[in-house]
């Protein structure tokens, strides 16, 4: 028995000990915050749930980051559940915001209906889709709306370069594609073989583009296609197709994303926020926030930026 | 003279026998050599790796920093915090569930039965379930069901769901390992069962079950599939103050740090890991401590 109270003791003081030194985390991050000079009215408090698209997360981080900085007592958890997970979660009014790169689907925006859940959509950034070769490739340079479509349709029947263009190599091409799972995909596929998810079956695929960027590094006759941030960081690794939309080859850059005419490969990327939750100051102040420096941070992370009418359309919106 | 020869055609069979016998221990010798090698060299190649591009990153900042867009600026304490929460609020619930579970089947029911038998088989089935199924699983029943939301506390729940059956087993067989005389002994000096057990089975199997308690416990603080299911946050800036705060943990801010395109999230990644790593071997640290003091104890 006496050997039994000790070791309760021992367990319960080990506990203790656990629980004071979260409580010190706790005080100090309070005092931080206090040292910090107090911008503003800093006075918003409360939660702001975000959850959605992983493309999207990298900017909204972003500006949740600099809100922070502003507003200490906001709290703003964001998840990574992809587009449509976060629409399930944004129609049962777990999140007040959601991240999405691809239009609410109508499917999707009957449900928020059907749930009672008004929300505004608002345009935050294009994403432009790389289609990438390596370096070592000396032929390709660009491809074809047309040739990308021989290429990826489900019935393809291109197996070497040779059967793209007839001057090319007779050696076996290798696929490089994100995972059946991304916005990434779905959208090329839509594009490109205009259904969504309709692609051939014999290639790489990876949720990871970190994964993709290394397969397309290593191996030289690799074709594949993913975000543009991740061709920005892996210059040196890649070679970048050019894309022929019928008005002579565009390398994908800011510039020609922002302008529209790197097509029809560059996309608009979204946050919805639900009308509702908008009522509240700390809600209305972070999606204002958001579209007035989106234009500062979007590039930070490796995206595009909207023209300026395109979020100041959106304040309209909001205010 | 056949005599002789038989005796030397035995004699060089014998020798030839060892030779081969010889041989053939000399061959398995180093398969279990190399075997274990192998894990070793895999093992080494995955700390070097992971030292070499961490250590440069890891700092006291870096461990006290909230999250960042910016890698220099990045830091783990918000996951550190988080995963420190939701591992003694798991550690909380499962010790005494996975305990008193395991005394009830070996102490207390019919050894036998058919609803026995039936409870051991589902308790083992359960050990090898995916961790992913233990997140749907919470999922439905803590987030939504009873309202908990994505909480420290749905996330605490689902991870003891998860590590309950490995630590029912543990304990099972720790107090199968009491020998039955000391118990007999204890009962003939006319104690009851519940004090035998207080004074005698969990003293004497304490060491077992701790072990296997915080071998458990550290399996679930590298969980990330089942937290993301259960809506742990990527990005959480604030540190958790009531078990119903939204939460991040450790394992699931570093694949959050691996899977961005800039190279330096790859490296804070693996100064994540380093940290994770240390407080893994902190905890398994504990343990052997734990155990060698109450096997000492014992003897």
């Amino acid at each position: 028995m006496k050997l039994l109270k000790k070791k309760m003791a021992i367990t319960a003081m080990i506990l203790a000990l656990i629980m004071l030194a979260l409580a010190g985390c706790g005080s100090k991050s309070g005092n931080q915050s206090h040292q910090e000079p107090a911008v503003q009215e800093a006075r918003l408090s409360g939660e702001i749930k975000i959850d959605g698209s992983s493309t999207v997360f990298p900017i909204t981080e972003a500006i949740a980051e600099e809100f922070i900085a502003m507003y200490p007592e906001v709290k703003i958890p964001i998840g990574v559940s992809g587009t449509g997970g976060g629409f399930k979660k944004f129609v049962n009014k777990e999140t007040d915001i959601s991240n999405a790169s691809r239009p609410i689907k109508d499917k999707e925006a009957e449900a928020a209906k059907g749930a009672g859940v008004e929300y505004i959509e608002l345009k935050v950034a294009y994403d432009g889709l790389s289609v990438l070769v390596n370096p070592q490739n000396t032929w390709v340079d660009s491809l074809t709306v047309e040739e990308l479509k021989k290429i990826w349709a489900p019935d393809s029947t291109v197996k070497t370069w040779k059967d793209v263009r007839p001057e090319w190599p007779a050696e076996e091409i290798k696929f490089y594609a994100p995972g059946t799972d991304s916005g990434t995909f779905d959208y090329f596929t839509e594009e490109i073989n205009g259904k969504s998810g309709a692609i051939r079956q014999d290639f790489v695929a990876s949720e990871d583009d970190n994964v993709l960027v290394q397969g397309i590094a290593g191996d030289k006759n690799a074709l594949g296609f993913f975000g543009y941030a991740y061709y920005v960081e892996n210059k040196d690794k890649l070679k970048v197709v050019k894309i022929d939309n019928g008005n002579g080859p565009v390398e994908p850059t800011f510039k020609t994303i922002q302008d529209g005419s790197y097509a029809p490969l560059s996309r608009p990327i979204f946050i919805y926020v639900n009308k509702a939750a908008l009522e509240r100051p700390e809600v209305k102040e972070f999606t204002i926030f958001y579209l007035e420096k989106a234009k500062e941070i979007v590039p930070q992370v490796g995206y595009v930026a909207l023209p300026d009418e395109e979020y100041k359309k959106g304040l309209s919106l909001v205010k | 003279m056949e005599v002789r020869t038989e005796q030397n055609i035995y004699k060089q069979k014998k020798s030839r026998n060892i030779r081969i016998r010889k041989a053939k221990n000399i061959i398995f010798y180093s398969i279990i050599l190399g075997a274990t090698g192998f894990g070793i060299l895999v093992l080494g190649l995955l700390l070097y790796q992971i030292l070499k591009t961490g250590l440069a990153w890891l700092s006291i900042d870096f461990i006290m920093n909230m999250p960042s867009r910016f890698p220099q600026k990045a830091g783990i304490k918000s996951a550190l915090a988080g995963s420190i929460w939701v591992i003694s609020l798991t550690a909380l619930f499962s010790f005494p569930l996975g305990v008193g579970t395991a005394l009830y089947l070996e102490e207390y029911s019919q050894k036998g039965t058919w609803l026995n038998k039936l409870l051991q088989l589902n308790i083992s089935n359960l050990a090898g379930v995916p961790s992913i199924v233990y997140g749907m699983l919470g999922l439905a029943v803590f987030v939504k069901m009873l309202q908990f939301e994505r909480s420290i506390l749905s996330g605490a729940l689902t991870l003891t769901l998860l590590i309950l059956p490995v630590i029912i087993v543990a304990s099972q067989e720790a107090i199968r390992s009491v020998p039955e005389t000391l118990k007999q002994g204890s009962f003939a000096l006319g104690v009851t069962k519940w004090q035998t057990i207080t004074g005698v089975v969990l003293p004497y199997a304490l060491p077992g079950i701790l072990t296997g308690s915080i071998l458990a416990i550290s399996r679930a603080m590298g969980e990330a599939a089942p937290l993301i299911m259960v809506g742990a946050a990527g990005y959480v800036a604030f540190l958790p103050s009531s078990p119903l705060d939204s939460f991040t943990v450790l394992p699931i801010q570093i694949f959050n740090w691996t899977s961005r395109p800039q190279e330096e999230f790859k490296n804070i990644a693996a100064a994540g890991i380093i940290v994770l790593m240390a407080l893994l071997l902190f905890a398994n640290g504990a343990a052997v401590m734990l155990r060698n003091k109450y096997q000492n104890r014992m003897d």
